[in-house]
């Protein structure tokens, strides 16, 4: 059933990624259940844009929890309340009349404040850039069906494919630590056929860039599995670190090739 | 303006290969030396700039989201079709084909969806092979579904989140292409302007979201796979960032904008529940496999709980008009139903808005767990968003817009009107004529970036000298940027009192009336009216704080809108010129007695192409013919 709220709400607000921020409270008001977090955000912005002053910023896109672009810390949890949720898709009805709820951009230190609650995660794109892909060419692949893949494997890979790339993990550690996005890449790709002959050089190269990236270690806390929106578990983590150390013992650094004669 | 569509002669079987053998190549030496602009990362976008690049073109891509894997192109959930013909259940190259051309009401042209079939199973392969973990059966084969318009299964998967899988692999390649230097990324970069000179395309201006800095870009030729414009309608299944801008930015430089009124409203998406809705969730038309669309038969059982209305009391109205396709009969044949039992005052749900899709046979049928793995996701989905539980209730659903099957003209290259260029994805009009078929627009994406374009831009760039790129400080390049500022200016200046959203909203109900599901000629010579109002009032009383010079999501919104109110009539102009039904353009004054829409083969089977002839004067409506040689004219069937 439909009901309305009147909600305080206390957000992050800050202009660009050199100034100083503060949080600034503003009323909610009428807020009907059904209305998403976002959309109770955009009715709040409407009315600030009339008064001439600016709206709070936040990314979004899809608002249907697949782009990952969505990213805010509500009372002090990555995407709010509600387990695997992302906040474009918190709906109003997990908040009560009359209550205060914080916004804070994700705080961490690879994901700087561009303004309000946008940060940048160019970080994890750098990540994929260093080993998250099969080399592969467009060209003449072989035939899709000759190389057959357990359904168990595929459902695996699928599971860890699943990762959106929104950086809640990494908002929730307390390390600021990405092993969870990364080892979801690692685990996508490391279950299939296809992502063999490159297993262990892409784990120590995503490794190697993670840690260039300002991105602390992971001691283990499991703050990222219950922020994580898609249900990307511990076990991607302990199945990459196998996959580490294996890449570690095995390390040949490459043979310079030949010329051709 | 020439309407040249480059068909190439001979035996639609063999005009491929024969094409590609025909076009000039580039020589790999040189291939460094040409710069390409690719806007857009979505599947087309992607697939072109990490291809490209692996060609050896120095490429540039641009997106306005902050990573190229967040385009839009992520959400789409039920598959992609391919005729592999695994299933051996009769497809083929020829009949994918057909269903294309035959789903599309005979307003696409023949040689490009032969092609788009052809390359379809190269699609799957690629993606394959990159990882893309596509559902598979026990023994490790691939699996398929059946999607709506289709009698065979063909349509390949990845749970409910095929674009997202398809997404990631091209998102994957073109980040393995950055890292290694071989493309640059512009995130948070939104393209303003096309640059052009002699009337060739040269570059573009794009605006730094971040900093607000505009600056030049230019090259040797330019691609756009910016996507649809179904925004136009304010509420979509589209993402909400989705624009016309790139295009209508074309558009104005001359490139030729083909069958704008052809747009898709996809049967299966979540209702509305008020005035603060912000954008509609699909529901993946995968569900009709299993669900059963209904609605009461008698209006006083609207209001009641689905579990009260006996069986014999329900008017499973899809099987009932079309039986052998039934619940999966094509979009904008189920859309039009859906709306006409609503008409009648059978619509359930609080707005009245809305049919059943029931899934209690099936999960009698095949178990819930079995119903779980298919759709769980969308299920939850589902939930999220109503606090419904559809293992227990039927869903509720109520068409929306979805997609847009028009776009800008291009020839068989995917070239525009305008020289150097391109345009790929759904941002074309190329290959779905009226009426797209579920889970043939990734195949479309997919194709033009990853397997046509590659070809094609070399024939072009192959009679491009190198090294003839512009200079940064052409009078082109500073005009345009120019007009970029301007126009920004202009806007952060007005201070009105009214937020962009609002003229959004009512742009969006004016398009939904009068040229949504049914249009007729009355309704669209008054949202012709209509539409340069609200257009007026938007330059007069918009309000935008802030500046130009920071990131401003009030100024990217109101650039958005002011060229959607443009977009907007050029759809509506078109949809009043084509005096006929067809696909997804159903003119009221042109159905059979059954409602079904009826075709006017003789006069306007062709694509109609608009060309901006400056600010307030009246565009021009040109004329490709289109020729059916090997699928022949008929009505359109579902029954
Ligand atoms: C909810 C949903 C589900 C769908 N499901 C299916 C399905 O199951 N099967 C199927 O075949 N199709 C489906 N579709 C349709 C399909 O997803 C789209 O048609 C397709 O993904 C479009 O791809 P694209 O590459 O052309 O454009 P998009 O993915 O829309 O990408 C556009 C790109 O252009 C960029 N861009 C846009 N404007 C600018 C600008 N001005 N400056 C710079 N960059 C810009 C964006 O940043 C983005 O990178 C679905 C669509 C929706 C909405
Ligand atoms: S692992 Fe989960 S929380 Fe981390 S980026 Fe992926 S989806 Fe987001
Ligand atoms: S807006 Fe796309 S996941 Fe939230």
């Amino acid at each position: 059933m439909e009901k309305h709220l009147n909600l305080t709400l206390q957000v992050w607000r800050q202009k660009d990624a050199m100034s100083e921020g503060e949080f600034v409270e503003y009323q909610a008001k009428h807020i009907s259940t059904e209305m998403s977090f976002l959309e109770m955000l955009d009715v709040v912005n409407e009315e600030i844009i009339r008064k001439g002053e600016d709206p709070i910023a936040f990314d979004h896109d899809c608002r249907e929890g697949i782009c990952g672009m969505c990213s805010m810390v509500i009372n002090g949890r990555p995407h709010g309340p509600k387990e695997r949720t992302t906040t474009c898709q918190l709906h109003m009805r997990s908040f009560d009349d009359g209550d205060t709820i914080t916004i804070e951009p994700w705080r961490a230190k690879p994901f700087p404040v561009i303004r309000d609650l946008i940060v940048d995660r160019g970080a994890f794109d750098r990540i994929i850039a260093s080993g998250g892909f099969i080399s592969v060419p467009t060209g003449a692949p072989q035939d899709a069906n000759a190389l057959p893949v357990s359904k168990q494997n595929s459902d695996l890979a699928m599971d860890a494919a699943a990762c959106i790339g929104c950086g809640a993990c990494v908002a929730a550690c307390p390390n600021a630590s990405a092993m969870l996005f990364l080892s979801a890449k690692v685990s996508h790709l490391g279950y299939l056929p296809q992502g063999q002959p490159e297993r262990y050089g892409r784990v120590r190269n995503m490794v190697s860039q993670m840690d260039a990236e300002a991105f602390g270690t992971c001691t283990n806390h499991g703050e990222c599995e219950a922020a994580c929106p898609k249900g990307i578990t511990l076990e991607t983590i302990a199945r990459m670190n196998r996959d580490y150390i294996k890449a570690s013992l095995t390390y040949r650094p490459e043979i310079a090739s030949g010329g051709a004669g | 303006m020439e309407l040249n569509s480059r068909i190439p002669d001979g035996p639609i079987e063999k005009s491929w290969d024969k094409h590609r053998f025909d076009l000039k190549l580039v020589n790999p030496a040189n291939k460094r030396k040409y710069k390409i602009l690719v806007v857009g990362s979505g599947l087309a976008g992607a697939s072109a700039a990490a291809t490209l690049a692996e060609l050896g073109y120095e490429v540039e891509c641009f997106a306005y989201q902050d990573s190229p894997r967040r385009a839009h192109s992520i959400a789409a959930q039920g598959g992609i079709n391919a005729a592999k013909n695994y299933q051996n259940d009769g497809d083929s190259i020829y009949r994918l084909f057909y269903d294309t051309v035959k789903g599309g009401d005979f307003r696409a042209r023949e040689a490009n969806v032969y092609r788009l079939a052809q390359v379809s199973v190269n699609i799957i392969d690629q993606c394959v092979a990159q990882g893309v973990p596509f559902a598979r059966e026990y023994g490790g084969m691939l699996d398929n579904r059946s999607f709506g318009g289709a009698q065979v299964s063909r349509t390949f998967y990845a749970r409910g989140q095929t674009g997202q899988q398809l997404l990631l692999g091209a998102y994957q390649a073109l980040e393995r292409q950055i890292g290694l230097g071989k493309v640059k990324m512009f995130n948070r970069h939104e393209m303003q302007e096309l640059i052009v000179v002699d009337g060739v395309a040269k570059g573009i201006v794009v605006r730094d979201m971040v900093t607000g800095k505009v600056s030049s870009h230019v090259a040797d030729a330019v691609c756009l796979a910016t996507g649809g414009y179904g925004n136009v309608f304010f509420l979509s299944t589209n993402a909400k960032g989705c624009n016309a801008t790139a295009a209508w930015r074309a558009y104005k430089k001359g490139a030729a904008f083909a069958n704008p009124c052809y747009t898709q409203i996809h049967p299966t998406c979540i209702p509305v529940t008020g005035d603060h809705q912000s954008k509609l969730t699909l529901m993946s038309e995968s569900l009709r496999n299993d669900g059963r669309i209904w609605v009461p038969k008698k209006k006083e059982d609207c209001g009641k709980p689905a579990s009260q209305i006996p069986e014999e009391d329900r008017d499973y109205y899809l099987e009932r008009k079309y039986p052998s396709f039934g619940n999966l009969a094509p979009r904008d044949v189920s859309s039009r139903a859906a709306k006409q039992v609503c008409d009648e005052g059978r619509g359930i749900g609080s707005t009245g808005r809305g049919v059943y899709l029931d899934f209690s046979a099936a999960i009698e049928r095949l178990g819930a767990k079995k119903i779980e793995e298919k759709y769980g996701n969308l299920f939850e989905m589902y939930e999220r968003i109503t606090d419904d539980n559809p293992y227990k209730t039927p869903m509720r659903i109520y068409p929306a817009s979805h997609y847009t099957m028009g776009g800008l003209w291009v020839d068989y290259n995917l070239m525009s009107t305008i020289p150097g260029l391109f345009v790929l994805g759904e941002a074309n009009f190329s290959d779905h004529g009226a009426n797209r078929l579920g889970a043939s627009a990734l195949m479309q994406g997919l194709a033009d970036g990853y397997f046509v374009i590659p070809y094609t831009i070399g024939g072009y760039l192959a009679g491009v000298k190198p090294g003839t790129r512009i200079s940064a400080d052409d009078p082109a390049v500073k005009a345009a940027e120019q007009a970029v500022e301007a126009r920004t200016n202009r806007l952060v200046g007005i201070g009105g009192k009214q937020t962009p959203t609002h003229f959004h909203r009512e742009l969006g109900k004016v398009m939904w009336e009068y040229c949504g599901m049914g249009r007729n000629e009355a309704g669209l010579k008054k949202a012709l009216e209509i539409i340069p109002q609200i257009r007026e009032e938007f330059w007069k009383d918009v309000r935008i704080p802030g500046s130009g010079q920071e990131l401003n999501q009030s100024l990217e919104m109101a650039g958005r809108v002011a060229d959607f109110l443009e977009v907007g009539e050029l759809m509506c102009l078109d949809a009043l010129e084509r005096r006929e039904s067809c696909g997804g353009h159903f003119r009221e004054e042109w159905q059979t007695e059954e409602g079904e829409a009826k075709r006017d083969d003789e006069n306007f089977c062709h694509v109609a192409a608009w060309e901006h002839k400056g600010e307030g004067a009246k565009p021009v409506r040109h004329v490709e013919p289109l020729k059916f040689d090997n699928v022949h004219l008929a009505t359109r069937s579902y029954k």
